[in-house]
């Protein structure tokens, strides 16, 4: 295989390169945060009038509470806080197809670009 | 072989990275990017599945790790190259796997970072209220953290990780001090285990709560295997390597124990599972004023050696895109008088600034988990690959892992449970951080890889693989 020889990058075009890049880490990131898709949902099961009792902390748990300065309405909050965890069977296949897809596209174009490598390297067998 | 380009691409001095590290540096890198893991982020597990499921998933995530350690030491010892993972991926797979693997290593490293800032300064910003300070804002502790680090690196690798192994073996000894200050062998004396975990709260959500703590379950090594990062700065890289890597991952298992053992006996379930400072909170409940002082600094420390780890790791892995022209070669510069991959450090500072400032503590955790699970999925396929182009005996090889190919097997699944851990809580993250891979994947490979050299892209003086 003749040996390629790839252009030279202007300035210009390097920095239109690092914008893209920085844009697209940020958008990747902060979009998540911003639209408040990031973190699972938690609920407060809430009591009124909570106690230590109706909180059903043990009395060795209750001491460790008041150690860290809590009362029973400050650890309400913290204590009937739950996940309720349901699977979304079609949210999951859209995730594995999409990492599925992913990974196989990935594969794909990397052995295609690597088999270049390997021909001007070593020669092609063709 | 490193080479500083001027922005044109053209070369104008030939400067090389400074081969001075031996195998305490490389156990600094990797412990001291990790064991932060351990003073804030595993508990998080607790809050998902209970103290139970914190404990099943810091075998399993031991498990996960012990196999990436073994694996990367093999194909590491083998291919010495800066960039770690990259270099391995760019040798065995090809150059758009390893702009990926890059950028994985990238996010995982700086967003870790970000988490390892976040928490130094929380903690600086709780302790001072505390102690009667008004008004104390985190956000110059936070800044503060970076540039200090950031300065750090750019002077140089050696200075670097030599600090990183004093202040990470202070971190690990405030473990240490405190798991035998609160007397291990004679549980009910400090320790409560029995009263803080019992049969109706240990697994709250059943065993889909433990699946799901597999997602901060990996916190508790995450980071290990950053000590390939520096393969080319080693004095001896066949040796040193796997040597730093396996006895870094054993510090690790021993600390990850202790950790939960103590703040499991201490701390209920729900609280362990909120809290941003598991041991320290674990000192304040043993009343004792010294270990209090001693786990805020441990705390402190933990997250500067990890951030410290995380600008060298993350910095290495730009610059070696840079090098191989897969981003504008600009970044592939070398300083002419500290020897380090300068701009590179610099670019990637604003971005690890930006997000202390937009992302809380389990939100920065959590990008940096998405980039590492997506890594090792690769690393599994890729041993696979490795074996299979260049068998047993066809190449020299540094060390070679045991019971092939079960390692590789049993990390895939693990990371496929993984996955679905994260799914339950952060599933539209995931699929947005995938679609952000796939977009820069087409961008790379319709148009950036053009300006790559093909046959540069093989260094290492291997034969031919085989199959093609």
């Amino acid at each position: 295989m003749a040996k390629y020889t790839p252009p030279e990058q202007s300035r210009a075009l390097q920095i239109v390169d690092i914008i893209f890049l920085l844009v697209a880490i940020f958008v990747a990131l902060w979009l998540p945060l911003k639209m408040k898709l990031a973190g699972a949902a938690k609920e407060i099961d809430k009591i009124d009038n909570p106690t230590w009792e109706n909180l059903k902390q043990s009395p060795a748990q209750v001491v460790q509470w008041e150690k860290l300065g809590f009362d029973p309405a400050k650890a309400h909050d913290v204590i009937q806080s739950h996940f309720h965890y349901n699977i979304d069977w079609t949210a999951l296949i859209v995730m594995t197809v999409v990492l599925v897809g992913y990974f196989v596209f990935l594969f794909k174009a990397s052995d295609r670009e690597y088999r270049e490598v390997i021909d001007e390297k070593f020669g092609s067998n063709k | 072989m490193a080479m500083s380009e001027a922005a044109s691409g053209t070369p104008v001095e030939r400067v090389s990275l400074r081969r001075v590290l031996g195998p305490v540096q490389i156990w600094a890198l990797g412990v001291g990017i990790v064991l932060v893991g351990e003073f804030t982020g595993w508990n998080f597990s607790a809050d998902k599945g209970g103290s139970l499921a914190a404990l099943i998933v810091c075998w399993f995530c031991g498990l996960l790790y012990t196999c990436v350690a073994m694996i990367d030491s093999e194909v590491t010892s083998t291919v010495a190259a800066a960039g770690g993972q990259y270099a391995q991926a760019k040798h065995i797979v090809g150059p758009l796997m390893a702009f990926n693997v890059a950028l994985y290593l990238v996010f995982a490293y700086t967003m870790l970072e970000v988490s390892d800032a976040i928490l130094a300064g929380d903690l600086i910003t709780q302790v001072g209220t505390e102690n009667g300070a008004v008004g104390l804002n985190h956000n110059p502790f936070l800044v503060l953290c970076i540039m200090v680090l950031v300065w750090l690196n750019y002077r140089g690798v050696l200075m670097t990780l030599n600090v990183n192994f004093v202040i990470t073996a202070l971190a690990y000894a405030s473990i240490l001090v405190l798991f035998f200050s609160v007397q291990p062998w004679s549980q009910g004396v400090v320790l409560k285990l029995g009263d803080m975990i019992t049969p109706s709260n240990a697994l709250p959500y059943g065993w889909i709560g433990v699946v799901a703590a597999f997602q901060f379950g990996i916190w508790y090594f995450l980071g290990i295997e950053g000590t390939t990062q520096a393969a080319e700065e080693v004095r001896s890289p066949a040796r040193s390597l796997p040597f730093g890597t396996m006895a870094g991952m054993i510090t690790l298992l021993i600390a990850a124990a202790l950790t939960w053992y103590v703040c499991a006996s201490l701390l209920p379930w729900q609280q362990l599972g909120v809290t941003f400072f598991p041991l320290y909170d674990a000192a304040t409940l043993t009343g004792s004023p010294v270990l209090k002082l001693l786990l805020f600094w441990g705390t402190v420390l933990s997250a500067v050696a990890s951030a410290n780890g995380c600008i060298n790791d993350a910095a290495r892995a730009w610059f070696s895109l840079g090098r191989d022209r897969y981003l504008p070669t600009w970044f592939s510069a070398v300083h002419p008088k500290y020897r380090t991959p300068y701009r590179s450090i610099l670019f990637l500072m604003p971005i690890a600034i930006a997000f202390v400032f937009i992302a809380d503590l389990n939100q920065a955790i959590t990008f940096s988990i998405l980039s590492g699970v997506l890594h090792y999925t690769f690393m599994s396929i890729n041993i696979l690959m490795f074996r299979n182009k260049w068998p047993l005996g066809s190449i020299r090889r540094g060390y070679t892992h045991p019971f092939h190919p079960l390692p590789a097997i049993l990390l895939f699944l693990l990371c496929a449970v993984t996955f679905v851990g994260i799914f339950l809580g952060y599933g539209s993250q995931l699929i947005a951080m995938v679609i952000f891979y796939v977009i820069v994947s087409l961008w790379f490979h319709f148009y950036r890889y053009k300006y790559v050299r093909r046959g540069d892209q093989f260094t290492m003086p291997w034969p031919k693989p085989r199959g093609y």
